[in-house]
């Protein structure tokens, strides 16, 4: 059977090239690999291999031939043991007509490439109209974290740094497969002392002192996670984490679509994130809004103990990559645990920290100070403000704040991070796409100031945001 | 100590392979290769023409327009990974960067699976959401195809990690480039393999250009071997062009991985014949230095030649081999052209478990 030898493309993107030099002549033997011809275009120049063996029969475009269409028959190779001058004498067919394509992706000027010939054959053309992406609101109803715990449950006061450790501990007893890995998490019992008494009841092969090395250590979680440990990696800082976030986003969290499905990452990535006190723009940074963004992680940002406690055994028991961010200021702080064998709290779902009916305020972390000091302040001045703790950043709880907006009509974002694409600048969006009609003011942001968080005590504190801040633009969306 | 685990390493294989020496053109068939039987030959000789049929097939198939974005040719690298494989036992695992088709054949992942993932099409090995540098197979333990240049070393160390933990006796290939050999994490990466001892081999495939850099031009240390020895990581340079130096050399380094020694390097000195992608006009090297590797180095003639003068197979043999490779690269190239693409719902699947 006599094969055509195609005009090959040289790019995504080429269309035609010229056929430079024909390196084999009619009548010449030419196995798999010989170099058979020297094609180019404007940008480079290639040369066009024989796939397979046989003899160059006839050559149907001769050299120094321009633009000559991609896919064009250029030869003939006779088969094996086939009568060449029939081959040669066979007519060859015409060549595809190329079809519309969609506009090149732009990335692939990167390498150089111009414009892309259809290809040859594209069956089944699927149906080009996007899917709706699977709705996340299925009603407008609040969720209820009362049902979190049973009615009657013991509470016990802890810190967040004592619930964190408890929720490490406990996942570590329960499966093996769990461990711990970080700077300082071992015998210094964690830099922020987060981990303590892990090393005494787990041993060092379970809580891992590593080098100072994230970009490698997040990598080595990574990896291990894709065999199916379940490691927690603490970074002392999430400002750290700069270092690894190519780890965390093109390993971790995009793997598992890559794979289609078959090669997931069952990691925890953890630490204290955003302001701590007076250590400059390096050690202050808040992430959430950068994690938040991406597909294929989840990102936690609890606010109480007893949040921090339920939250992180359900990360660590989660399949997918977690980003768990933490902060400095709240470890100390006490709340009410309940005191359960097993505690834990859904990935996803909001809390109404404070009922109100009059204007909602939506935070997490230690935003949450924020609003719910303001709360209090409001409540002097005759108004009665709602308070929603995220907990969760992604995926985002869009039901509980809308069915909240939906009742008070006027909302307040509340977060330490920067304005421009932050938390904030999200919900806005959402209850815009979810409860336009329902809002009687323009949703308002209280946010970190547009600047690197500064040093000196006095700007430290205008930098970040304040409860007189929130109490104003919550009064501002009241029109009081 | 680098020095005295190499040469214990040399002097444990019993052939000694030449190529450790670090200076001088040490390719082609070294006169005291490791020798291979009958049955070896003829086994490395099937996995690397399939390899190379199959670029073949890939490249001409991208030239057609059935394959998009970026697709990066093994040609040339064969038996890199095809003697390494045959180093290795069930259960070790292998990863790599983004010139992962031959690993994923070497692995023995279909090949039809993966041609249809060049395609982009719902009978690939990731259906069709990874394409040529984004391929896995738990079954095969072949972690990937990683499209950043280095981060598989971490993941790779990862991966061995996770050996060390469950104490279950296996080795972590973990390949890269002479371009990747330059991040910062692969010696993040190689400190927490040796502090901790974890059961990974580093093979660098060193071809000589990254991307269209040659190596002279971008590390100032150009013998990779010893790019290891600052932490006391045994390393050797290889012959990657003759399977027998790359099988003897992979089985010293895997037994000091496997027996709880910590990592090993070994710099696999190969070749590509192809540019570093489609695009690549490889403006960079002369024509005359890629035909002089494919005419004196061909790590697939070499293994030819033996069947044919060694082991008596005849012309006839040779081409029913070639014949069975064809029909393989065949059958797959026919399944990734007329596999339906994904279904459009496929979109929003496989981000969270």
């Amino acid at each position: 059977m006599a094969i055509d030898i195609l005009m090959p493309a040289l790019s995504p993107t080429m269309e035609q090239g010229k056929l430079a030099k024909w390196l084999k002549k009619e009548g010449d033997q030419v196995k798999p690999g010989d170099v058979l011809a020297e094609i180019e275009t404007d940008k480079a120049t290639m040369e066009v291999e024989a796939i397979d063996e046989g003899v160059l029969a006839k050559i149907l475009v001769s050299d120094g031939t321009d633009n000559v269409a991609v896919n064009t028959p250029i030869a003939i190779l006779a088969g094996e043991g086939e009568d060449v001058s029939a081959a040669s004498s066979a007519k060859a067919p015409a060549a595809p007509v190329p079809e519309a394509q969609p506009a090149p992706t732009p990335d692939m000027q990167a390498e150089g490439l111009a414009d892309r010939p259809a290809p040859a054959e594209r069956p089944q053309q699927s149906d080009l109209s996007t899917p709706a992406a699977p709705s996340v609101i299925t009603n407008r109803t609040s969720y209820n974290a009362m049902a979190e715990i049973p009615e009657g449950t013991e509470l016990v006061n802890m810190t967040v740094r004592e619930a964190l450790r408890d929720a490490m501990a406990e996942e570590m007893r329960k499966d093996q497969n769990v461990l711990v890995m970080g700077e300082e998490v071992a015998e210094y019992q964690g830099a922020y002392k987060v981990t303590q008494g892990l090393l005494q009841e787990f041993g060092a092969k379970r809580v891992i002192d590593t080098p100072i090395t994230e970009h490698g250590f997040a990598g080595v979680g990574v990896g291990a996670a894709f065999t199916g440990l379940r490691p927690i990696v603490e970074f002392m800082t999430f400002n750290f984490a700069m270092q690894a976030i190519d780890q965390i986003i093109n390993s971790a969290a995009k793997t598992l679509y890559m794979s289609g499905g078959q090669l997931g990452a069952p990691i925890v990535f953890r630490g204290p994130n955003g302001a701590a006190a007076r250590v400059g723009a390096q050690h202050s940074h808040d992430y959430a809004a950068w994690y938040s963004n991406v597909p294929g992680l989840k990102v936690i940002a609890p606010y109480t103990a007893s949040d921090a406690k339920g939250l992180l055994k359900s990360a660590i028991r989660d399949p997918n990559p977690i980003v768990f961010l933490e902060n400095e200021i709240l470890y100390g702080q006490s709340f009410p645990v309940p005191k359960l064998d097993d505690f834990t709290v859904p990935i996803g779902k909001a809390r109404i920290h404070r009922e109100g009916k009059d204007v909602t305020i939506v935070s997490f972390s230690i935003g949450m100070t924020y609003a719910l000091k303001a709360a209090q302040e409001l409540e002097k001045e005759g108004i009665d403000a709602e308070v929603i703790d995220l907990r969760t950043l992604r995926p985002m709880d869009t039901d509980t704040i809308v069915a909240s907006v939906m009742k008070t009509g006027r909302c307040v974002t509340v977060e330490e991070g920067f304005p421009q694409s932050g938390i904030g600048a999200e919900i806005a969006m959402r209850i815009m796409e979810n409860a336009f009609d329902y809002l009687d003011a323009p949703v308002a942001r209280v946010t970190g100031k547009d600047v690197p968080m500064p040093y000196a005590a006095n700007l430290e504190k205008l930098a970040l945001p304040n409860v007189a801040e929130v109490v104003q633009a919550a009064k501002a969306v009241c029109y009081r | 100590m680098a020095v005295a685990a190499r040469k214990a390493g040399r002097a444990g294989a019993g052939a000694a392979n030449k190529t450790t020496s670090t200076k001088g053109s040490t390719r082609g068939a070294a006169p005291n290769s490791p020798q291979f039987d009958k049955n070896q030959d003829l086994s490395a000789y099937n996995e690397m023409l399939l390899i190379r049929r199959f670029e073949e097939k890939s490249g001409q198939m991208y030239g057609m327009g059935l394959i998009g974005g970026f697709c990066h040719l093994y040609i040339g690298q064969e038996a890199v990974v095809v003697g390494m494989q045959m180093a290795t036992k069930e259960g070790d695992q292998v990863i790599t960067g983004y010139r992962d088709h031959g690993h994923m054949l070497a692995c023995g992942m279909d090949a039809k699976g993966v041609m249809a993932e060049l395609t982009g099409r719902r009978g690939g090995l990731s259906k069709g959401k990874g394409g040529s540098m984004h391929m896995f197979s738990k079954e095969k333990h072949f972690y990937g195809g990683h499209g950043i240049v280095g981060a598989q070393v971490s993941l790779g160390t990862g991966i061995a990690f996770a050996n060390h933990y469950r104490e279950n006796g296996n080795v972590c290939l973990t390949y890269f480039g002479d371009g990747a050999a330059n991040q910062g994490q692969v010696y993040e990466s190689f400190n927490m393999a040796q502090l901790w001892k974890l059961p990974v081999v580093y093979v660098i495939e060193n071809n000589r250009y990254a991307m269209g850099t040659s190596v002279s031009r971008a590390s100032a240390q150009t013998d990779f071997s010893k790019r290891g020895v600052s932490f006391g990581i045994p390393g050797e340079q290889v012959d990657g062009m003759d399977i027998r130096a790359v099988y003897a050399a992979g089985q010293r380094a895997i037994e000091h991985a496997r027996s709880g020694k910590g990592p090993y390097i070994l710099e696999m000195q190969t070749y590509r014949y192809r540019g570093h992608s489609m695009s690549d006009p490889a403006k960079y090297r002369t024509k005359d230095e890629v035909a002089r590797m494919r005419e004196e180095h061909d790590p697939i003639e070499q293994v030819r030649r033996r069947l044919l003068e060694s082991w008596k197979l005849s012309e006839d043999e040779l081409k029913a081999i070639d014949s069975r490779v064809r029909e393989i690269v065949n059958e797959a190239a026919e399944f990734a052209t007329h596999d339906p693409e994904p279904d459009p719902s496929e979109l929003y699947t496989d981000i969270l478990l």
